[in-house]
């Protein structure tokens, strides 16, 4: 409990400095701002009894919006073997950018300022390795996705849970929203829910089995699934949905909800 | 000729052992898994999926085949019950997911596809599956993907799917389950009419019936108190006018699921008796039965013959899931009335315990002289009134139950009573009404209650569930009653 309690205080502590001159800017555009997540530690989804459940994270840098269709555009222009007409098929599935109008044509019926979707896991490594950086581990992306909401108007913090769980509990949008429309959580990082899922670098680390329910006592060590019998909080529906999702994917795959950001580490 | 019993005893056994053995289903015959095995599959078929209440045409091939399944994934908003949304997720867009009819020794070869709008990422997990997760493992399907797999059906019985991706429990909760059909090689012995019926609790952030978009409440699902029981996926989707309907003298076969996640149900029929059950939907046949068991991820096969016309109630005789919940699907049984089988009311006499005589009512016996009571007073009575004798149909809040009991909340039909309701609850009301565009055909009997009792409740349900302002005297409720009608 204290410990908790020094976490978010922390957290707080963190979160003051990152929005006064913590945040790093890269250029002029707002949306390819990055925040500075501090180094701090969070309970495990799986068990981890060697560390008590928590698993460590150092400090790095994190996108604070998704990658733009626009942001993506750019990226097809400069490395034309990306392009929906030349791209390996090793790299994506026939999904890759199928919401687009064509190679280097966004369209009318997607917003340039929503995350990309419908990118490979190889497509957008690719991309953070053009910017300089990469993608985040499960670890950085999911510590940096269970900080509660910072609320501007209200002086209270939203149970970060809620919010989740309510975006999971209406089907996909046909249109996806422009990024920066959700919420920025206590790190000043935004879209972490509410828009798309992300891609992180090491999505099949946690090797969920297809069947969500069996948990070997070779299973639970090697891969833990996301069997009931492996995870610290059952109660985590969430982080069920998020492991599992990441489970069901494979690097080529190219979903209509599935985009990511970038991470950095700090020299 | 006269016999004595113990010949017609002896005579009605031999008649019992004789057309059971005619019965071709009835006739023992067991299928191991070992024998089923070795049977070859030939030729190749798409198999016919079905929404609930239908189950697809009874399978004329004797021999195994291979059998083609496609079965899409859709999570999709649809309606819990009237005004209130619910995030389904489902197999073929309804809850429960789409009816599967195979034969034992069919080769099954399933392809389950994840609609690109999907969020989640699903699998399916079928009973009828020998084999680890049951097709689980093998069918774990990111959106806009589909995974395809084979199994050869071993086992005959009636099997339950569902989706076990994590948090498997969350994919039930939300809809994620049908049944699977797996017929002995020779078939099921022929009924007029099959149907489908799978029982679930849901779990909503609002109470029963609160309006707009309900999402799913976890907490509610762990300490396993679900806002909704009912079958086929929403409050009334086989009641009323979606009622299943039969005619007087078929033989009927319901193909009864429970998705769970959490509740077993005490399935129960109102006004029938099984004549038939597999229990567990299983090879064990049970006769004559009342109410039949059937857990979360079970099933059974119910038959029985409708000889008298009228509506069935199908229920879970845990029987505030019925009342409170929205447990309740209809078959209407359309035909000439036997008299024999039933009767009907024939008398209604006063029972006195303590006297010998029997009585007839006494109609239009005047009434104690009451004072009349000031508005608060017939409000705050009627309302504690209307609980313990109206509540229990017309439910707490007057919504009333879908296809059952009509709503009283805004009711044009009591607007439009010259007599206020009185005549309604002093003298009962049976037969085909309207209420709010939505037809009802049941029966309320007369409630044995005092003018003044009469005008409370009446003050209660017009200034509360109607917003008509003022008082309903005894004086009225007297008029009505020594009207007699």
């Amino acid at each position: 409990m204290i410990q908790t309690k020094v976490l978010l205080f922390t957290y707080l502590l963190h979160s003051l400095v990152s929005f006064g001159q913590g945040s790093v800017v890269y250029n002029t555009q707002p949306n390819t701002q990055m925040a500075k997540v501090p180094s701090g530690t969070f309970q495990s989804f799986y068990e981890k009894k060697e560390s008590g459940n928590l698993v460590s994270v150092g400090e790095f840098y994190l996108d604070i919006y998704p990658v733009t269709n626009e942001q993506f555009l750019e990226f097809l222009k400069q490395n034309p073997k990306w392009r929906r007409s030349s791209v390996s098929k090793l790299f994506v599935d026939t999904n890759y950018l199928k919401h687009w109008k064509g190679d280097l044509e966004i369209g009318t019926t997607q917003n340039p300022n929503a995350p990309v979707v419908n990118v490979s896991w190889f497509a957008a490594n690719a991309y953070c390795r053009w910017k300089g950086k990469r993608l985040p581990t499960t670890s950085e992306w999911e510590y940096a996705a269970i900080q509660d909401i910072k609320s501007k108007e209200k002086n209270d913090t939203t149970k970060v849970i809620d919010v989740i769980l309510s975006w999971y509990s209406k089907p996909s949008m046909k249109v996806i929203p422009n990024v920066g429309t959700t919420f920025h959580n206590m790190f000043g990082i935004s879209d972490l829910h509410g828009l798309v899922w992300e891609w992180t670098s090491d999505f099949n680390s946690y090797v969920a089995g297809g069947d969500s329910r069996s948990s070997d006592e070779i299973e639970r060590n090697l891969f833990c699934a996301s069997g009931s019998f492996g995870t610290v909080n059952k109660e985590d529906y969430a982080a069920y949905m998020r492991y599992g999702f990441r489970g069901s994917l494979q690097g080529k795959y190219c979903l209509q909800n599935l985009g990511f950001r970038g991470a950095m580490d700090i020299k | 000729m006269i016999m004595s019993l113990r010949q017609i005893w002896f005579l009605s056994m031999v008649v019992i052992f004789i057309s059971s053995c005619n019965n071709v289903a009835d006739k023992k015959e067991n299928y191991h898994a070992d024998d089923i095995i070795n049977m070859k599959a030939a030729g190749e078929i798409e198999a016919e999926l079905t929404d609930a209440p239908n189950v697809p045409k009874p399978l004329e091939y004797t021999s195994p085949k291979k059998v083609k399944i496609h079965l899409e994934v859709i999570e999709r908003i649809g309606k819990m019950a009237d005004g209130v949304d619910y995030t389904y997720w489902t197999f073929g867009g309804q809850v429960p997911g789409k009816f599967i009819r195979i034969k034992a020794g069919d080769e099954v070869e399933f392809h389950l596809s994840n609609h690109p709008d999907n969020k989640m990422p699903h699998n399916i997990d079928l009973h009828a599956v020998t084999g680890p997760g049951g097709g689980a493992a093998a069918s774990l399907t990111a959106p806009g993907h589909t995974s395809v797999f084979s199994f050869k059906a071993l086992n005959v019985g009636l099997f339950i799917y569902h989706c076990a991706t994590a948090p498997v429990g969350m994919h039930i909760a939300n809809g994620m389950y049908g049944l699977i059909l797996v017929e002995p090689p020779q078939g099921l012995p022929k009924v007029d009419k099959e149907f489908y019926v799978v029982q679930g609790d849901f779990y909503t952030q609002g109470k029963f019936g609160e309006q707009g978009l309900q999402h799913f409440d976890m907490d509610k699902a762990l300490r396993e108190e679900p806002d909704y029981v009912v079958f086929n996926g929403s409050v009334g989707a086989n009641a009323g006018d979606n009622a299943m309907q039969v005619k007087v003298g078929e033989t009927v076969r319901l193909f009864v699921g429970n998705g769970g996640p959490n509740l077993t149900s005490a399935f129960h029929v109102i006004g029938e008796i099984f004549d038939k059950v597999h229990v567990e939907g299983g090879d064990l046949l049970n006769y004559n039965v009342q109410t039949t068991n059937i857990p979360p991820g079970g099933s059974s096969i119910v038959e029985f013959k409708c000889e008298a016309p009228g509506t069935l109630n199908i229920v879970d005789h845990a029987i505030f899931r019925t009342f409170n919940k929205g447990a309740l699907a209809q078959i209407k049984v359309i035909g000439e009335e036997n008299k024999l089988v039933y009767s009907g009311k024939q008398r209604d006499d006063v029972y006195l315990p303590e006297g010998s005589a029997i009585q007839k009512i006494p109609e239009g016996e005047a009434q104690p002289a009451i004072t009349e009571r000031p508005l608060a007073e017939r409000l705050s009575l009627g309302k504690t009134q209307y609980e313990s004798n109206c509540a229990a149909c017309h439910m707490k809040d007057g919504v009333g139950v879908p296809g059952a009991f009509p709503p009283l909340v805004n009711s044009d039909f009591l607007k439009n009573r010259v007599d206020k309701g009185a005549g309604i609850i002093l003298h009962g009301l049976s037969g085909p009404i309207t209420v709010n565009g939505k037809e009802f055909n049941g029966v309320m009997p007369a409630l044995q209650l005092s003018d003044d009792e009469v005008a409370n409740i009446l003050t209660y349900v017009r200034n509360n569930f109607s917003k008509i302002d003022g008082i309903v005297s005894a004086a009225d409720v007297a008029k009505t009653r020594n009207a007699g009608h």
